[in-house]
């Protein structure tokens, strides 16, 4: 019990990192492989915040109430996941526009029937 | 065969990361960085939100990167778009209802509202330039949503969306020039804890604000047209 209340978020992070990099693996439609893809994202978010969390810290904002910095959470990891977030909406926009692309051209999204696409 | 070679692949990696992952404790930080950012950032850049202080002084340059892959992504989804042949004749679209368009017309000035206080409050309070650049763009979604057939002016877009990258990019400069690097702290810290604090912070995030939602929007408006 105490291992998993310790682990939990790490398990919860590389959790979601699995089922999105398993649904890229597996899945025939391309829609659901961006999908995979954006929860990986989630993944890598969540556990970038997990290392900088520290045990009942606040969120690093002073305030009128918060005026020392006692104990706050590592803002490093916050404004790395900021940077992340941006680039997972860049990267999704793009992808799913090469999607619609892809479609046009084929008439389909299943990868099986995409001769360039197989692997 | 292919989802037994996918399990295969992901236990590895779960071996991997477990090993890797047990060796960190957790709810502890203890890295030198963080903490002197939590220490001097404060009397540094006159900044409330620390983590706006990382993002817009600190690691300015990144950010700078950071809205280039933003921007680059509009442009490729302009370019993926644009390149195939327009329909001719715009078809009549339905209009929406009364009451949507009515509420769409109340709400569309609040979101605005809402998001050009998260961007101009972006070193006092959480939130900043990305954030309330997504708010504005969702109430452009709003419009497109409800006002069909009508679109943004694409040249407004534009000239809005270069202008917050020139901004960005002219600060950056100023600072190098009478400073002592690029985007170099040069404005006044300020009172802490009141809106003309922190420099050049509040100045570049409202650039970045302006950016985002008009790429954000251009990207929107690109899609839409896409699915008509």
């Amino acid at each position: 019990m105490n291992f998993l209340s310790q682990y939990i978020y790490y398990i919860g992070a590389f959790g979601l990192f699995f089922i999105g990099l398993y649904t890229m693996l597996t899945k025939k439609n391309l829609i659901k492989v961006i999908i995979g893809l954006d929860i990986l994202d989630t993944g890598v978010f969540l556990f970038l915040i997990a290392i900088g969390y520290s045990s009942g810290g606040t969120a690093p904002i002073f305030s009128k109430s918060v005026t020392e910095t006692g104990n706050m959470v590592d803002p490093v990891p916050q404004a790395l996941v900021l940077t992340g977030i941006v680039i997972g909406v860049s990267v999704l926009a793009l992808a799913l526009a090469l999607a619609i692309r892809l479609y046009e051209h084929y008439g389909t999204l299943n990868l099986r029937k995409i001769k360039e696409q197989r692997w | 065969m292919r989802k037994i070679i996918a399990i295969v692949l992901l236990a590895v990696i779960v071996m991997g990361i477990s090993l890797a992952v047990r060796e960190i404790p957790f709810g502890k930080t203890d890295t030198k960085v963080g903490e002197y950012y939590l220490n001097e950032g404060k009397e540094e850049t006159g900044a409330a939100n620390i983590v706006t202080s990382v993002v817009v002084n600190y690691r300015g340059f990144d950010t700078l990167g950071e809205i280039a892959v933003l921007f680059t992504a509009a442009i490729g989804l302009g370019a993926v778009f644009g390149s195939r042949k327009k329909k001719k004749d715009a078809e009549e679209v339905e209009k929406s209802s009364l009451i949507v368009y009515t509420g769409c017309r109340f709400l569309f000035p609040v979101i605005l509202l809402v998001g050009a206080y998260i961007f101009i409050h972006g070193h006092l309070t959480p939130g900043g330039g990305f954030q309330g650049g997504a708010v504005v763009a969702s109430a452009f979604l709003l419009m497109y949503l409800t006002c069909r057939g009508k679109r943004i002016r694409d040249k407004s877009n534009k000239v809005v969306e270069s202008l917050g990258g020139l901004i960005f990019v002219g600060i950056g400069l100023v600072g190098l020039i009478i400073g002592k690097g690029f985007l170099f702290n040069f404005l006044p810290k300020g009172e802490f804890l009141t809106l003309f604090s922190g420099g050049i912070i509040p100045i570049i995030y409202i650039a970045i604000g302006f950016k985002v939602g008009a790429e954000l929007t251009g990207v929107l408006d690109n899609i839409i047209e896409e699915s008509k």
